[in-house]
């Protein structure tokens, strides 16, 4: 057989039926995660239809994106303060006990942002494949999984057939080489490399992440990678498995113990991409070039390093446009520009290794007046954990907001929002307009970045803040 | 699903490239459970001010759109979020087809299974279409062929299979149910 790329392997053990000019492949879903917001049309659909879910065992659901992050709410002491949400929240229990699906509800102990739980639980793993309905479900390719958002009608598909019919893709391979600088973080990594690919450089492939860079990198940052995926218009993410993986797979909940796991670990092993395996496309990125960087516009592929300036396009309507939109001027420099609210969390950045960074340039430091500093973790387990290391009385005596986990400020659904016009370092995944909230001019940035901007009441380069 | 076969209208334009599904429908209309509906709040942050009142200039409240049914949007439409409500706003306000250079993976899929149609032509023809909104522009699905308004036949792709299913208004999901002795055999296969 002819060397094949990971991408292949995963696309060819899950065909139920290969796809033919006339008709797209059916393919096998391993794992289903779903969520309050993009599922209820399609259990009102199987309703309709009178059908059952298929493999009930093979969806996990959770409640993160309209759900409250003050604890009051949540914990139900006071009633769910956005009305539409708490209706849609109670819809999506009554869907999951009716057709058998196991939540991981408001109170439960493991819930959280559905693309931070199932790593956590060890759901995600190497050689599945994996689809909610949510464009960031790219994060679980950092596992070697082969991971992408759904629409509805597809989620509907899934808790049906268990299949989703599919097109194949075309591979990208992008390859980083080199060592990373100092204060330059996986955020800033996948934000150069939208920048270099553009916001539709991957429409139609799916992307592998490659290379000695790539290769150093931690889970968390794998995922922190491969979450932003989408934001060059990818299909997916994907990061061949290695031992950083397997060590952190091997005892979590979800994940096969004994010699089940030794099973699995060698399965695993044959994922990766063979030697001299064609990608439709390669580019190659140094390390080396990257600096802590940050976002001007209203797209994720309008960044600077932090120490740049807006960048000048006369002739440019598009970019007068998000200018005007953001309130910046072409050439003004990125750095003193005055913030609002600053934002550390959401399926990009929420995860206990970004916490402890952010705490870590918090030092003693006091968040600004003036300032909003608002820290979401991704789960309520990373809010346990960071809670037994101290993090939250760093963040909190800092005159942070601690809250419970959700999506929260990234997509202003729960009612946690930007004022309009107010500037936000946002360590999330999008700044398009009224992303964050109707108005919101919101900076993509790394959560040491978000951090030390916090403290400053600026736009501040975190590399000021290491010691 | 109705079927569809062609669609003749004439134009609205939007220029800008990369629009997001954020702007199409804004999160903030995301906690309905119902599909319909959707279209009074389709480009909601550009269609009114923080007072509610429409914005005169947006495209959409010009007398002269009302009742088209193509949309011709600047490259990548449709980028971002996988919101499915996205098709069905647009839907619901009336569009049958969106016209680009690019149109994103899952929007397009999307847009595909809610009757939707999504045309991606060159860009020598996009910028005919920019440069004449309103005017009157045909869209033959059976034919693949979106008709300019100067005459000009272009051939556009779609997938066979979802193209198939708007023309029969057959829809996906009874394709999928009558696959099931497959799906029986590949997990007795992967169990084994």
């Amino acid at each position: 057989m002819s060397a094949r790329t990971l991408f292949d392997k995963l696309w060819q053990s899950h065909e139920v039926v290969p796809e033919t000019a006339d008709t797209p492949a059916v393919l096998y879903v391993d794992l289903h995660l779903t969520h309050e917001v993009t599922s209820p049309q399609a259990f009102a659909a199987l309703r309709a239809r009178g059908l059952g879910v298929r493999r009930p065992e093979l969806t996990v659901a959770t409640l993160d994106h309209s759900t409250p992050t003050d604890h009051d709410q949540l914990f139900g002491k006071v009633p769910i303060r956005m009305e539409s949400a708490a209706r849609q929240i109670h819809e999506f229990e009554n869907n999951c006990a009716e057709f058998g699906i196991e939540l991981l509800g408001l109170t439960h102990a493991q819930r959280g942002i559905v693309h931070i739980i199932g790593p956590e639980l060890g759901l995600t793993q190497p050689g599945k494949t994996i689809v909610c309905g949510d464009s960031h479900t790219s994060t679980h390719g950092a596992f070697g999984a082969l991971a992408f958002g759904i629409g509805t009608t597809e989620v509907g598909h899934v808790l049906a057939t268990q299949c989703l019919l599919q097109r194949r893709p075309k591979t990208l391979a992008v390859n980083v080489e080199g060592e990373l600088g100092r204060g330059v973080t996986a955020k800033d990594l996948v934000l150069a490399i939208i920048h270099e690919l553009g916001v539709g450089g991957g429409t139609g492939s799916v992307i592998e992440y490659r290379g000695s860079t790539i290769e150093r990198l931690s889970m968390e940052q794998r995922m922190t990678v491969c979450n932003m995926s989408i934001e060059a218009g990818a299909r997916a993410g994907l990061i061949a498995p290695d031992e950083t993986t397997y060590a952190y797979l091997e005892g979590r909940p979800r994940v096969p113990r004994g010699a089940a796991f030794e099973r699995a670990l060698a399965a695993w092993r044959t994922l990766p991409s063979d030697p001299g395996a064609q990608f439709d496309k390669e580019i190659t990125i140094a390390a080396a070039g990257i600096a802590p960087m940050i976002t001007y516009g209203t797209n994720p592929g309008m960044s600077v390093p932090i120490t740049g300036t807006v960048p000048v396009r006369s002739g440019d309507g598009v970019h007068a446009k998000a200018l005007e939109y953001m309130g910046l001027k072409a050439g003004q420099p990125m750095l003193g520009q005055k913030v609002e609210f600053v934002f550390l969390g959401s399926c990009t950045n929420a995860r206990l290794s970004d916490l402890r960074e952010a705490a870590r340039v918090l030092g003693g430091h006091k968040v600004a007046a003036g300032v909003r500093f608002i820290v979401v973790p991704g789960s309520q387990q990373i809010k346990r954990e960071a809670e037994a290391e101290g993090l939250d009385r760093v963040f909190i005596d800092a005159g942070a907001e601690w809250r419970e986990s959700g999506c929260s400020m990234c997509l202003g659904m729960n009612g946690d929002t930007v004022t309009r016009g107010a500037y936000c370092v946002s360590t999330s995944n999008r700044n398009f307009e009224g992303r964050q909230g109707v108005g919101a001019r919101t900076l993509l940035a790394s959560p040491i970045t978000a951090t030390a901007s916090a403290i400053a009441g600026r736009i501040a380069d975190p590399r000021g803040y290491l010691s | 699903m109705e079927p569809i076969r062609t669609i003749r209208s004439r134009t609205v334009v939007i220029p800008r490239t990369n629009i997001d599904t954020d702007q199409i429908i804004p999160a903030r209309f995301l906690t309905t459970t119902t599909r319909e509906g959707l279209g009074e709040h389709l480009f909601a942050d550009w269609r009114y001010d923080a007072a509610g009142r429409p914005v005169g200039e947006f495209v959409l409240n010009r007398p002269e759109t009302a009742g088209c049914r193509i949309l011709v949007a600047g490259r990548n439409l449709g980028c971002g979020s996988s919101r499915e409500h996205a098709p069905w706003a647009l839907y619901d306000y009336g569009f049958r087809a969106v016209v680009s250079t690019e149109i994103a993976d899952i929007f397009r899929s999307n847009a595909l299974k809610n009757g939707l149609v999504p045309v991606i032509v060159d860009e020598a023809s996009h910028a005919a279409l920019l440069a004449q909104p309103g005017a009157v522009v045909s869209i033959d699905l059976e034919r693949s062929i979106l008709t300019l308004p100067d005459g000009r036949e272009v051939r556009f792709p779609i997938e066979p299979f979802a193209r198939y299913c708007l023309l029969n208004g057959v829809d996906e999901t009874s394709y999928l149910l009558s696959k099931q002795p497959t799906i029986d055999a590949y997990e007795r296969r992967i169990k084994a």
